[in-house]
């Protein structure tokens, strides 16, 4: 077994209202940023897994995704994995 | 009637609507841990209550749609039985996949916590059965994610089957953004699974059964589920 660092990017779908990434975006706007266009909020997963392999960790990560950490309906997600 | 209300670490509505279905129906009412992997036996209501599930982590009500009851929470559910899910039991629920959709956060950006008016679209469901359709009802709102979404195929397909239950509206009914407090799409504020025995929405029930309280609208809720189950289940 080896020891996978797997970093999980999480955001919303295009045409989902993101009304956090609303807030931040005036309060940047307020505070001077008056270029400033649109803003929208992720997040940042990372898990530390044991696998047979770098796709063995992969489809693991894939499942915590599908099961737990990502709502497809409103969200989606990318993984990068370091060994 | 027996009617099972599930608490999980973070539930806080569970008390208020242990009381309500109690007070009003004259029924037996049992919490239950949402660490047991069974409900009590001849459960025929699961309510799923209103609070912060796990302090709202990773996403309101998806922590909690892992829990060990939530498996015989699906079975009670897939066999016909009645599932109720109010604010962030809503929230579990569609994070189940067991309703459609999705709650998002407010487009007011805040907490809200007031007085709705909703209108009852369907009376052909369990727990509505003693309102009228159109009929307007007060019930108070209390959460900061209560927009509900769904992408427009969907939620097209959503109102095809009529499984909007309530809409937010104004005192007499007119369903228009002006009277929609969070944002929802269609001003939906409440949505039936296609077989009509899982009702999830946002406004609470059990806050709105008494008098005492402030209003009554709510308690023909419990009335409606007592009726429909005494009718054998029609």
């Amino acid at each position: 077994m080896d020891s996978f660092h797997v970093k999980i990017l999480v955001y919303l779908k295009d045409g989902v209202l993101d009304t956090q990434g609303k807030a931040v975006a005036k309060s940047l706007i307020d505070s001077g940023y008056s270029d400033l266009v649109n803003v929208r909020v992720g997040k940042y997963i990372q898990l530390w897994v044991n696998a047979a392999s770098r796709e063995d960790a992969l489809s693991e990560a894939e499942k915590m995704c599908d099961d737990l950490l990502v709502n497809q309906l409103i969200e989606q997600y990318e993984i990068e994995i370091e060994s | 009637m027996k009617t099972t209300v599930v608490i999980f670490p973070g539930s806080n509505c569970d008390r208020d609507v242990i009381h309500a279905v109690q007070e009003i129906t004259g029924e037996p009412v049992e919490p239950v841990w949402h660490k047991e992997d069974t409900l009590p036996s001849d459960t025929d209501l699961v309510i799923l209550p209103g609070g912060f599930s796990y302090g709202d982590y990773l996403r309101c009500g998806a922590m909690a749609s892992t829990s060990p009851i939530m498996k015989a929470v699906r079975d009670h559910a897939s066999s016909g039985k009645l599932l109720l899910g109010i604010c962030n039991g809503f929230q579990v629920l569609t994070e189940s996949r067991l309703l459609p959709g999705s709650l998002l956060s407010n487009k007011t950006l805040t907490f809200i916590c007031k007085r709705c008016y909703i209108r009852v679209e369907r009376k052909d469901t369990p727990f509505t059965s003693l309102y009228n359709e159109g009929q307007v009802l007060q019930f108070p709102i209390a959460h900061h994610e209560g927009l509900y979404f769904l992408p427009p195929g969907e939620l097209g397909e959503l109102e095809d089957n009529g499984q909007v239950v309530f809409r937010y509206c104004s005192p007499d009914g007119k369903v228009s953004s002006d009277f929609n407090p969070n944002g929802a799409l269609n001003n939906i504020a409440g949505v039936t699974n296609r077989e009509g025995n899982i009702l999830g929405l946002m406004p609470h029930p059990e806050r709105a059964s008494e008098g005492i309280l402030g209003g009554t609208d709510g308690a023909l809720m419990w009335r409606s589920v007592k009726k429909w189950l005494e009718r054998g289940g029609a």
